[in-house]
């Protein structure tokens, strides 16, 4: 009696020692995966990890024996102090995911058997994922999911074939067939599977704080933000768009000034009173860029506050929540304004409050003016804009440091500087002539991109301005970087900054469209991929009729949708051609066409004797029958296989073989 | 408490074929067909689905859509990975069996081909007798798998119920089917290791039939009326005259009668032994032999197959 084995498991004793290629390719996942975090990773923490990996390759191709345990548990508990030192923490997203990078490259140590390895790489496939949680572009999205061919080669070359393969391209062109097999079903299931309405658990908490316009302001503080060329707003508009001087989106307003920052300060006042003027309107749509902040940046000057937001009392909107996914909302602007005409005697002392001992000239200078103007605000802030023009003030964005006093230092000693410095001391010099002002920071400018319609504001395009309240118009926007350079208002800071230096090269029409046409890609990734929410997955299916699906309906479209293309791919897997060669296929197409013309083979009759009865009944076909017996007894009895040539012969033979119906 | 599983499963079988999946035997070749292949995940395989679920969740807790995406990507192929597996299998034949010759308790190599008509199955596993043997199966062409039996007696020896089966390509998924090939290989009797000879061949009829020698005795002069194919030129050539090479005609051995009924005072299974022996040692020897069984009698005559005409009788005596 033959015995049984009840388990299912190998019935190897012992787990084989992995072989080389599967490591090789072990490695290259995991290399794969450090990468991909590298980014946000302190540099000398992926060098490190990069040359562990580097080494233990070595150290095993080279037939090195496993490493010790009295070496590997020093360096487990060398990264775990790394990993706190670095972040003060163990958990969270950027310590999560250091830890998690270098666990797996510390895997690969202890690699020795098929079992390592598939925990390797269904633990290296979990890190890749945890790459997405930084960064969810397009680009990333897709290079994270190559990163899946060498883990899942991985995977395959552990199910050793014999004879071993020894082409590399023979690894990882399967793999990545089969992920493009599976990209249907995939896309189905993204599409159906019920997304939730709130978070199970806290949302990731950044330990970086995202660079970004920030609620407080102090002249140096935005050097980094304006060289930074991601995204922020992406803006449509219904109708007219906005001219370069008109497209300021205000965030915030500054109104306390402690003689280094500026920050809002009192946000308690009431709210505006503020007439707008119909006669230019425009209605947008804005897809904003997460930020993690509750500010929505809005087109001077809204009328109205966007869906899940409320005007705050200087017009600023704060959404309900903070903005941590892709947030899009719609929203008109007036252009013609009226804000605050009568100003709220608070509000007004707050808009005219200064520290003491800070820029003792810069207030002699403004009292000065306000003496000559006859305390005319207009014409104070006309006096201080020819100031800033004419006094030999320049716009860099890399300017010298300033001492002590801020104001003083800039006016009267260095004189450049870029918007925030400019609208600073702007902003002073007005509240030391008497006249209200506040600085209001947001985003200027933009890039018109034509094959898109939209215009995409780039974190480049943050700027300060000024708004100063003057008796009988309100607050009325000032922009004293203009006064410096245009260029600013009109094309955008980077190139105002750069406009010494011409570089045809780069600015050259190409490389533009180029742009654009990426840009249009990154929008539709974010508006179709990442801004597909819970919210758009219902309204799916309303073009089907179906008004409202709840989770129920989705996880039933989910399974059956999943099923059919299951059952698709099943059919596929049961397709077998059926057994026989070509030439019997070529024989039973023959029977066909004399069965028609009435001669039809009976069982258990030879090829020869029927031929031979279909030539007597067909006498005008005598000479092709007897040739196609000819062919066909040649082919199948007198060679072992059927020689290829007689068989295209027979083929053709059968082809052209047409019978006439016949008188019987 | 080691063997109660199998004895369960024995009974389970006997009791509930249905359940069990145990099959009758079937004549070779078996070609492996959708009804009797079966898949389940393996261990990695359900661990591999766990962490999908984790990915799940945390891809939907974030509302991270582009996790989402790489993680419906990997369980869809996951799920590919299944139907691949099936493939591997589905449509194969097991057939053309061979095997060597061995005695009883010794280990008898027998060869197995897998053949597929269609395409390529890569890693293709079976388990036979506690050892797992991998073999890829070309396209069109047929792989052969090689592995010994241990013969316990002489007779036939039932193949044993093996399981073909394969974790191709991601080892997620383990598909396989039992087969149970209604064959046999022959088990010739175990000769005894020391026992009389045979006695002397009654009659000398054979005695002295002259028998063309072919081994070389000596080397001689020419002498005439030696026939020219014995002159050895090559060596001649050296020497100054003719060489011719003396062949010597070998005594003829006698003939040895092996009889059944000539070996008394033992029981059947050590009969057969002792002559299992003497066939083996005439045929070490060169001798010719004849064998009368009860119910057969194989004449005078040598070479391999009639070695194993009278094995074969030997080994399937009841």
């Amino acid at each position: 009696m033959t015995r049984f084995r009840l388990s299912l498991g190998t019935p190897v004793a012992t787990e084989p020692r992995l072989a080389e290629r599967p490591f090789n390719l072990l490695c290259l996942s995991m290399a794969f995966v450090l990468a991909m975090h590298a980014t946000h990773l302190p540099w000398w923490f992926t060098a490190t990890l990069g040359a562990t990996l580097a080494w233990r390759w070595w150290h095993r191709s080279h037939g090195g024996r496993p490493v010790s345990m009295w070496i590997k548990l020093p360096i487990v508990g060398l990264l775990l102090a790394a990993v706190i030192a670095t972040y003060g923490t163990l958990f969270g997203r950027e310590p999560g995911s250091a830890f998690a990078a270098g666990l797996l490259v510390l895997k690969t140590l202890e690699t020795e058997h098929r079992r390592d390895a598939r925990v390797g790489v269904a633990f290296g496939g979990f890190a890749l994922m945890s790459a997405l949680l930084f960064n969810q572009s397009m680009i990333v999205t897709v290079i994270v999911a190559l990163g899946l061919a060498p883990a899942l080669a991985t995977l395959r070359a552990i199910e050793e074939i014999t004879p071993p393969r020894d082409a590399w391209r023979a690894e990882l062109g399967p793999v990545l067939i089969m992920l493009a097999a599976s990209i249907p079903l995939a896309a189905f299931a993204f599409f159906f599977i019920p997304r939730l309405e709130s978070p199970l658990w806290g949302a990731p908490n950044p330990g970086k704080a995202v660079t970004g316009l920030s609620n407080t302001m102090s002249p140096g503080e935005m050097s980094e933000l304006l060289v930074d060329d991601t995204p922020a707003l992406r803006v449509s508009f219904d109708g007219p768009v906005p001219t370069g001087e008109d497209r300021y989106f205000r965030a915030y307003t500054m109104l306390h000034f402690d003689g280094r920052q500026w920050s809002q300060g009192f946000r308690g006042y009431p709210p505006s009173d503020g007439t707008t003027n119909g006669r230019q309107r425009f209605r947008y749509h804005v897809t904003m860029e997460p930020t993690q902040q509750r500010i929505l940046p809005m087109l001077d000057m809204p009328s109205a506050a966007p869906v899940d937001a409320t005007l705050q009392y200087d017009r600023t909107a704060l959404a309900n929540q903070r903005v941590q996914s892709t947030k899009t909302y719609d929203a008109s602007a007036s252009v013609d304004y009226q804000l605050d005409t009568g100003l709220n005697p608070a509000l007004r002392r707050g808009a005219l409050q200064l520290p003491a001992a800070v820029g003792p000239r810069a207030r002699a200078m403004a009292e000065g003016w306000a003496v000559q103007y006859g305390h005319d605000a207009e014409a104070i802030a006309r006096a201080a804009l020819a100031m800033f023009r004419d006094g030999g003030f320049r716009y860099t964005l890399a300017p010298a440091p300033l001492g002590a006093d801020r104001i003083d230092d800039f006016l009267f000693g260095t004189r450049e500087g870029f918007c925030e410095y400019y609208a600073s001391s702007f902003t002073f010099l007005m509240r030391a002539a008497g006249v209200p002002a506040r600085v209001v920071t947001g985003y200027q400018g933009g890039y018109w991109n034509a094959l898109g319609s939209y215009l995409l504001v780039r974190r480049a395009d943050a700027h300060a301005w000024a708004e100063v309240w003057i008796s009988g118009r309100g607050w009325v926007r000032f922009d004293p970087t203009g006064a410096v350079r245009p260029e600013r208002v009109s094309l955008g800071a980077a190139s105002a900054a750069a406009a010494d230096w011409d570089t045809p090269f780069f600015s050259g029409r190409w490389i533009r469209s180029l742009q654009d046409h990426w840009d249009v890609v990154n929008q539709w990734w974010n508006q179709a991929v990442n801004g597909f929410d819970a919210l758009r997955q219902r309204g799916m299916l309303q073009p089907f009729g179906i008004r409202r699906v709840d989770v129920g309906d989705l996880a039933v479209i989910l399974a059956v949708g999943c099923s059919l293309l299951v059952a698709a791919a099943l059919g596929w897997a049961l397709f077998q051609r059926r057994e026989g060669d070509a030439l019997d296929t070529w024989m039973h197409r023959l029977q066909r066409k004399l069965a028609k013309a009435g001669v039809t083979r009976r069982t258990g009759e030879g090829p020869r004797h029927f031929m031979a009865r279909a030539a007597r009944s067909l006498p005008a076909h005598r000479n092709a029958l007897e040739r196609l017996s000819e062919l066909y007894l040649r082919s199948r009895y007198a060679h072992d296989e059927p020689p290829p040539e007689l068989v295209k012969q027979f083929q053709k033979g059968v082809r052209e073989f047409r019978a006439r119906g016949m008188v019987k | 408490m080691e063997g109660a599983a199998p004895r369960m499963l024995a009974w389970a079988e006997r009791r509930l074929p249905a359940l069990t999946r145990l099959r009758p035997r079937e004549a070779l070749p078996i070609v492996l067909h959708r009804r009797r292949i079966y898949i389940v995940p393996t261990a990695f395989g359900l661990g591999f689905a766990l962490l999908l679920a984790v990915m799940l969740v945390g891809a939907l807790n974030y509302a991270n859509n582009a996790a989402l995406m790489l993680t419906c990507l990997l369980g869809a192929t996951t799920a590919g990975s299944m139907l691949v597996a099936f493939r591997v299998l589905n449509g194969l034949a097991i057939g053309t069996l061979r095997a060597g010759t061995a005695r009883a308790s010794e280990r008898i190599p027998v060869s197995l081909d897998l053949s597929a008509s269609q395409r390529e199955r890569s890693a293709v596993r079976m388990d036979i007798a506690d050892r797992e043997f991998a073999v890829t199966v070309p396209a069109g062409g047929h792989a052969t798998i090689e592995f010994e039996l241990h013969a316990e007696r002489r007779g036939w020896l039932p193949l044993p119920r093996m399981r073909i089966h394969t974790r191709w390509p991601l080892g997620l998924f383990r598909a396989w089917s039992w087969i149970h090939p209604d064959a046999a290989v022959l088990v010739y009797p175990m000769p005894e290791a020391l026992g009389p000879s045979p006695f002397e061949p009654q009659g000398d009829a054979d005695r002295g039939r002259p028998r063309a020698g072919d081994e070389l005795a000596s080397l001689r002069d020419y002498r005439p009326g030696d026939p020219r194919r014995h002159i050895a030129w090559k060596l001649s050539a050296r020497h100054h005259g003719l060489l011719v090479k003396d062949m010597e005609q070998p005594a003829p051995k006698e003939d040895w009668r092996l009889d059944w009924d000539s070996v008394r005072g033992l029981d059947d299974e050590s009969r057969i032994a002792r002559l299992a022996r003497w066939i083996d040692e005439a045929r070490e020897s060169g001798r010719r032999w004849s064998l009368r069984l009860p119910d057969a009698y194989f004449d005078v005559a040598q070479g391999d197959e009639h070695y194993h005409r009278c094995m074969t009788a030997l080994a399937l005596r009841p």
